[in-house]
């Protein structure tokens, strides 16, 4: 399977930056999806889509998978799906506070 | 429980119309999918719905479980309701999602196109939910769409308008809370509108074109700005409680806690309980011997039935207590942060986090757990799951250890009031289960299953307290399922076993167990046993439990009650008579590995679609078992003496 470029019509940006790099609590928008398609719309489904905004949280203890917050539900992904998702930073950039 | 489990043959509840029993009125049952993303509230509503008026079933031909069941209206009026598998689109990934696709468009075989659709869906998560009423709507059938958690909702500050909602959907909507029971009553009005006239005219909207996943979140969204969806505030209190348990050091901590508690009291809560179940059994055995007249059916009542399938019932409190922590911690939303806490560890092993809820319910029965493997999509992660599923703990192998470990584990505290040796064995005896099982992954993931590497998406469901009603269901499925388990096989054994050791006759009379059938084949098999440290009587029960673990204590049962004079003092004190301490550790080894459940091959067989895999599973479980008692006697019997 040919890893499948997804781009969002008007995202004139390129970006380098995935969500395996951010921070705890730094929001962002989903730009690109670079994964096998079934697997793409898996993660479109559940939210990460172009254009969605996700907030990285919590990692499981030891280095395991990371808990996303995207469209009002949480979704555990691994980072080496993470680092597929490419993603944008907000312009009007700011941390959430994650208690 | 009227009709239903009436006169009425229970296949009243199959879908399939050829069975149907014939209903005076009208021509067919009228038949109301319940549809709806995982988490949404399915279940829940399922239960509140048909009460205790359902049954588990599997789809012809593929084993997916739905439940069907039967919601009673006024006016005698009646629907069957059907759950299906829990679905976030119509474009199937896995096979459950594929039978819910295949039941909304009518092209399961054998299952009738379902006359109306109840679409569940959460709304303190409107926006990706709402996502799925599109290819439902497209369906074409009367709809009703509920908004579940309404009570989460307004006290998480979100709210919706729900006329808003129905006149862009065309369709009915309710505001529901499937826990605490509120709009329900929109819900009969719906059902008894479709039970009275058929052709409620399907809802025409316009919709997005269904393949195009961002077309339809935008549609979603749209809808959500015109109901005037307000999203409620992140659930706080999850966010505290994953702050703990998904905590670097007390996340582990707590998941270790959590599950030596479990052990502990599964072993000393149950016990009062059992104690009191087998003085039942002991003392009604002898109370029968007292009033009925000396003959073989007595003695085939007593020894064979009564000693059988008693000795089996007495593990009914341990094994509902399993079930009740498991549902604990299924319905409280902790299991996804375990199968999360356990990723890491998982994918040393090939394996993933997705993996390890299967596994986790494979402590309760290997054959539920090899269903659940189902939500695993990559197919040789699956077959690795299905493969090391029986080697779990399952709850059949609880009345075999408890009775070993009553019997030959002195009962000493070694960590305070917290943990005793039996307490220990017997969580190490879980653990040497999973050991055998990740290994066995492991060996597995890198020679004939070897796959690239697996992903790992799971949803992380808020926190819930789980319900009295909802556990309480569990409880009795279960229960239903142990005793009939118990009223089938068991008694079956129990049945023929007392014949083949009544037999053959000499002079008329029954022979002495070493000279009847069941001691020539317990003795046939000796030689291959000796070497654990089993004698022949143990040999009867380990050809008995290949049907199901837990029927050698059933068998044991049935061969001290035929021998008369040791019944009284117990199983416990009789087992002692025919194995050393060091026998017994190897026996215990032998169970924990051994594959003895006709059910799991079974289950097994269909869903990786031939022998091949069970007859490998079959093989290497048994000379696992053989190795391991094997070396557990010899080691046993150099420390003890």
């Amino acid at each position: 399977m040919r890893p499948k470029q997804r781009r969002r019509p008007g995202a004139s940006v390129s970006t380098s930056q995935t969500l395996a790099d951010l921070p705890t609590g730094q929001r962002c928008i989903i730009d690109r999806l670079e994964l096998p398609d079934d697997l793409a719309r898996r993660l479109m489904e559940l939210g990460f889509l172009p254009g969605n905004e996700v907030i990285p949280g919590k990692r499981a203890p030891g280095g395991g998978p990371r808990v996303f917050r995207v469209d009002g539900s949480e979704v555990a992904l691994r980072d080496a799906t993470a680092a597929k998702l490419f993603v944008r930073r907000d312009p009007e950039s700011d941390f959430v506070v994650l208690s | 429980m009227s009709s239903c489990h009436g006169a009425t043959p229970r296949a009243g509840l199959l879908p399939n119309p050829s069975i149907l029993p014939p209903t005076p009125a009208s021509e067919r049952p009228i038949i109301v999918a319940i549809v709806g993303p995982p988490n949404s509230g399915k279940s829940t509503l399922f239960n509140r719905l048909t009460g205790l008026h359902q049954k588990v079933a599997n789809f012809p031909g593929v084993t997916v479980e739905h439940r069907m069941g039967k919601a009673k209206l006024k006016d005698q009026h009646e629907v069957f309701l059907v759950d299906l598998p829990g679905v976030y689109s119509l474009h199937p990934r896995a096979e459950d999602e594929q039978i819910t696709h295949d039941v909304l468009k009518g092209e399961q075989p054998d299952f009738p196109k379902p006359d109306a659709v109840i679409l569940i869906l959460d709304v303190t998560n409107l926006g990706r939910n709402l996502v799925l009423a599109a290819p439902i709507l497209s369906l074409r059938l009367p709809t009703l769409i509920l908004l579940n958690m309404a009570d989460d909702l307004a006290v998480r500050g979100g709210k919706v308008d729900v006329t808003a909602l129905a006149s862009e959907l065309n369709c009915p909507v309710a505001l529901i809370s499937a826990t605490k029971g509120t709009g329900i009553d929109r819900i009969q009005q719906f059902l008894l509108g479709t039970a009275v006239r058929l052709n409620a005219p399907p809802p025409k909207i316009e919709l997005p074109v269904l393949q195009d996943v961002p077309k339809c979140r935008q549609w979603a969204a749209k809808l959500g700005v015109r109901a005037s969806y307000q999203a409620p505030a992140p659930p706080l209190w999850t966010r505290r409680l994953d702050a703990v348990f998904l905590h670097p050091i007390a996340g582990p901590l707590i998941f270790a806690g959590i599950v030596i508690a479990v052990f502990q009291s599964i072993f000393s809560w149950a016990q009062p309980l059992m104690n009191g179940l087998q003085q039942a059994v002991l003392g009604s055995g002898h109370w029968m011997t007292r009033i009925l007249p000396d003959s073989p059916w007595r003695s085939l009542l007593i020894d064979g039935v009564w000693s059988g399938v008693g000795a089996v019932v007495v593990f009914l409190p341990q094994i509902l207590l399993l079930f009740l922590f498991i549902g604990i911690l299924e319905d409280s939303g902790y299991l996804a942060r375990a199968a999360l806490i356990a990723d890491r560890t998982m994918a040393k092993f090939g394996l993933q986090g997705k993996s390890f809820i299967p596994l986790l319910s494979a402590y309760a029965c290997a054959v539920p757990a090899i269903m659940a493997t189902r939500v695993i999509e990559n197919k040789r992660d699956r077959t690795a799951t299905i493969m090391i599923a029986p080697l779990m703990t399952c709850s059949a192998r609880l009345p075999v250890y408890t009775l070993l470990i009553a019997a030959f584990i002195p009962n000493i505290r070694i960590l305070g009031d917290f943990l005793s040796l039996p307490a220990a064995t017997m969580l190490g005896l879980y653990f040497l289960g999973f050991v055998a099982a990740v290994f066995t992954a492991r060996v597995l993931k890198s020679t004939v299953l070897k796959s690239r590497g697996s992903s790992f998406i799971l949803e992380m469901p808020p926190y819930r307290w789980p319900t009295l009603r909802s556990l309480s269901l569990r409880l009795i499925d279960r229960a239903k399922v142990f005793l009939r388990r118990a009223g089938t096989v068991i008694l079956g054994v129990a049945i023929v076993l007392w014949i083949v050791a009544h037999l053959p006759l000499h002079d008329g009379k029954a022979p002495t167990l070493e000279h009847s059938y069941a001691g020539m084949i317990g003795k046939a098999i000796e030689p291959a046993i000796k070497p654990l440290g089993f004698n022949w009587k143990i040999g009867i029960g380990l050809i008995t439990s290949l049907a199901a673990r837990e029927v050698i204590v059933g068998t044991l049962g049935t061969i001290y009650g035929i021998e008369g004079d040791e019944q009284s003092k117990g199983l416990q004190a009789a087992v002692h008579h025919d194995l050393s301490t060091a026998g017994a550790v190897a026996l215990l080894i032998f169970f924990a590995f051994a594959m003895q459940c006709f059910s799991t091959l079974a289950v097994v067989r269909r869903e990786t679609g031939g022998w091949k895999w069970p007859i490998f599973q079959f093989s290497y479980m048994l000379a696992l078992a053989y190795c391991g008692s094997w070396l557990a006697f010899h080691i046993a019997n150099y420390f003890l003496g």
